[in-house]
């Protein structure tokens, strides 16, 4: 059992181009961290440097006490479920979990222990004489982890282990390896670009945006108070909604851009830091806007969506240029052109520096 | 689902494919024939006149040394073909595998051995390993080993196969090159964290992996030792000295055309066409039941 700490680390491949630059972060024993992001943020390059199976070019991780940066990957004390699962075809699901014991010289009877109990847990006792083209995605999947389970690692390690599999089949697996992580508590790390599987496995998440992890928190940090522009719109499904806006009312109000003669003011929660008349990104979250009379936003409708258990409206607040999505709760139907009015509770209004793109601070 | 081309006219498959049954015939089942038909007769030592002797040919065959003694000879030379040849390639296609950059140009440059015909690279090499004037026979004399394959017939027997392994080298190259580059990366490295070495990673993942084509090349290699490298033979050493490099498919030639035993030499050449069919066959059974992992 063990954490991990990064300090500064940075990789460069051959290319001489740097694709992370600088990741800070210390994860507690038994925390389940997940790496979320665009695809070629540099998720998958941060976990195989971890692994080992990257070069390390700058900066330290640290795996328990021990500095790893020159270790080989079986000196580390982890073990990692790829993607495509990397079973050993040419072995069955026994020697596939086995295999790593049986190169570390664990005495035969407790292999087939550990091979056992492992498979029993993940539900595998039947297929252990298969081999791997005989097995389902969602079997193969589970052998994978078997295998990362039978070596007791200090540190699991996941790289989109359940992009392969179908929809169903991904919620199933996802809690199981909750479940599962829970029992062993063993530290995880987890990289993904799905967002509803970081924020449900996640004890804290890492949003990288090119190479930098732009937020480290928990879901509900990460939901309630993104970082920045493209945490905000990275974390949250349909994505926040952004507008251009001028600190007004000594930074206790925002005036919106493009409302024509119907001048929008939002009132904040707590004031800004940012100067009076400075210009911001206004952030508002589909989820966040209520149909109110009188409310100051007015979405002239542009296109309803039904989702069944909601509905999503389509349009632009006044003359404004962007658009926007407003999310209400059950059947909704608005035709092309139509105006709502909306508001929304000032604590859940974000404001970002237009110019960063960073959160802005309260006062 | 099989696709069938529909031919307006009945006849025109049959024009299409008649240049390709032509040739078959003239050139391979036409032979064939007659090496059988040959294989019974005497051949009278003036010509003119042969008389039909049954399996006498096959039985004189059969209980003349010379001729195990060849056979042993082809056995010891394609067991060196293949598996001097194999044993190299891989190990270069290993390497190969690791470049990344680079690589076409390497690739290149191993494949031209296969562009040279077998009799080319006999006399290439017999040029270089020349006793008088070879620069490599010239350079091991100044060391002192003395290199003379036109009167040692083990020494001639080594320049027979590193001609036939070099000229062979870059087909069985370009196999495990493909068979090595299909191994998925992930697997080497779930290998790695399980805690394997490279040595251990070679013989427990990819060698195992490489296995089928290893299999196939094994085959293709023997084949090719006994009957592609007639060339190299006849350019080098025409079997020589003393029959130290008399392979099967060389005596045949020796026997029929230099000794003028036609009827013997045909009862060779149908042994060595039925060694031919098994050797098919075993490969045709093979690449049908090919394991797909
Ligand atoms: N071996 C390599 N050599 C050079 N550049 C590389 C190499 N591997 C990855 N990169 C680059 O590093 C960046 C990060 O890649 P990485 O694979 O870590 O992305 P990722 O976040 O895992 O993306 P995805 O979600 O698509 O898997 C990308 O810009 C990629 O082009
Ligand atoms: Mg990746």
């Amino acid at each position: 059992m063990a954490g991990v700490s990064f300090k500064d680390v940075r990789k460069t491949y051959d290319n001489k181009i740097e694709v992370i630059h600088g990741v800070d972060m210390t994860i507690a024993d038994g925390e389940f961290i997940v790496i979320v992001g665009p695809s070629g943020c540099g998720k998958s390059t941060l976990l195989r440097m971890v692994a080992g199976l990257e070069r390390i070019t700058g900066g330290e991780i640290s795996i328990g006490e021990r500095v790893v940066n020159e270790l080989e990957p079986k000196d580390r004390d982890i073990a990692m479920v790829f993607q495509n699962y990397a079973l050993y075809p040419h072995m069955t699901v026994y020697e596939n979990m086995a295999y790593g014991l049986k190169i570390a010289k664990v005495p035969k009877a407790e292999i087939d222990q550990r091979v056992r109990d492992a498979a029993k847990t993940l539900e595998l006792g039947q297929l252990l004489e298969r081999r791997p083209r005989q097995l389902s995605g969602g079997q193969r999947q589970r052998v994978a982890m078997g295998r990362a389970i039978v070596r007791k690692p200090a540190v699991f390690l996941f790289d989109e282990p359940l992009s392969n599999l179908d929809a169903k089949l991904r919620v199933q697996m996802r809690l199981e390896i909750k479940r599962l992580q829970r029992e062993l508590g063993v530290t995880s790390i987890y990289v993904t670009h799905d967002q509803v599987e970081a924020m449900t496995l996640a004890d804290r998440l890492i949003v990288m945006n090119a190479g930098i992890a732009d937020q480290i928190g928990t879901p509900m940090d990460v939901y309630d108070r993104p970082a920045s522009v493209f945490v905000a719109g990275f974390i949250g499904s349909p994505a926040m909604n952004f507008l251009a806006g001028r600190v007004a009312e000594g930074g206790r109000a925002i005036e919106l851009a493009g409302q024509g003669g119907a001048r929008a003011t939002l009132a904040l929660a707590r004031a800004t830091t940012a100067a009076a008349g400075a210009a911001v990104a206004v952030g508002l979250r589909p989820e966040h806007l209520a149909p109110a009379d009188g409310g100051p936003l007015e979405l002239t409708v542009e296109l309803a969506e039904p989702l069944g258990a909601d509905s999503l409206l389509h349009g632009r607040f006044g003359e404004s240029r962007e658009t926007v999505t407003v999310r209400l709760p059950g059947h909704v139907r608005a035709n092309p052109g139509e105006t709502r009015r909306f508001t929304v509770d000032p604590g859940h209004v974000h404001l970002f520096d237009s110019q960063t793109g960073k959160r802005l601070a309260d006062a | 689902m099989e696709k069938r081309v529909a031919f307006n006219e009945r006849w025109l498959p049959y024009l299409l494919v008649s240049p390709q049954i032509l040739i078959t015939l003239v050139f391979f089942f036409w032979p064939s024939g007659q090496a059988i038909w040959q294989s019974v007769l005497l051949e009278d030592a003036f010509g003119g006149n042969s008389r039909f002797v049954f399996l006498d040919n096959f039985t004189h065959l059969l209980s003349d040394k010379d001729y195990y003694a060849s056979a042993r000879l082809t056995l010891v030379f394609s067991a060196l073909v293949a598996s001097v040849g194999l044993g190299v390639s891989l190990l270069l296609a290993v390497m190969a595998d690791r470049i990344i950059r680079g690589a076409t140009a390497y690739k290149a440059f191993l494949v031209w051995p296969y562009a040279v015909a077998p009799a080319v690279a006999g006399v290439l090499w017999g040029f270089l390993f020349n006793p008088s004037v070879g620069i490599v026979a010239w350079s091991l004399a100044a060391i002192g080993i003395e290199f003379n394959y036109v009167i040692n017939g083990n020494q001639a027997l080594a320049l027979v196969v590193i001609a036939a392994v070099w000229n062979q080298v870059s087909y069985n190259f370009l196999f495990f090159l493909a068979g090595l580059q299909a191994i998925p990366k992930s697997l080497i490295e779930a290998a790695a964290i399980d805690g394997a070495g490279p040595g251990r990673r070679f013989w427990d993942i990819v060698f195992p992996l490489l296995s089928p084509t290893g299999f196939f090349l094994l085959v293709v290699n023997i084949i090719y030792a006994f009957f592609g490298t007639f060339g190299v033979v006849d350019s080098l050493t025409k079997g020589g000295p003393a029959k130290a490099t008399e392979i099967l498919v060389f005596k045949v030639y020796n026997d029929g055309f230099r000794g003028q035993d036609l009827g013997g030499s045909a009862a060779q050449s149908v042994i060595l066409m039925i060694v031919v069919i098994a050797l098919t066959v075993v490969q045709f059974r093979f690449i049908e039941r090919r394991v797909h992992y």
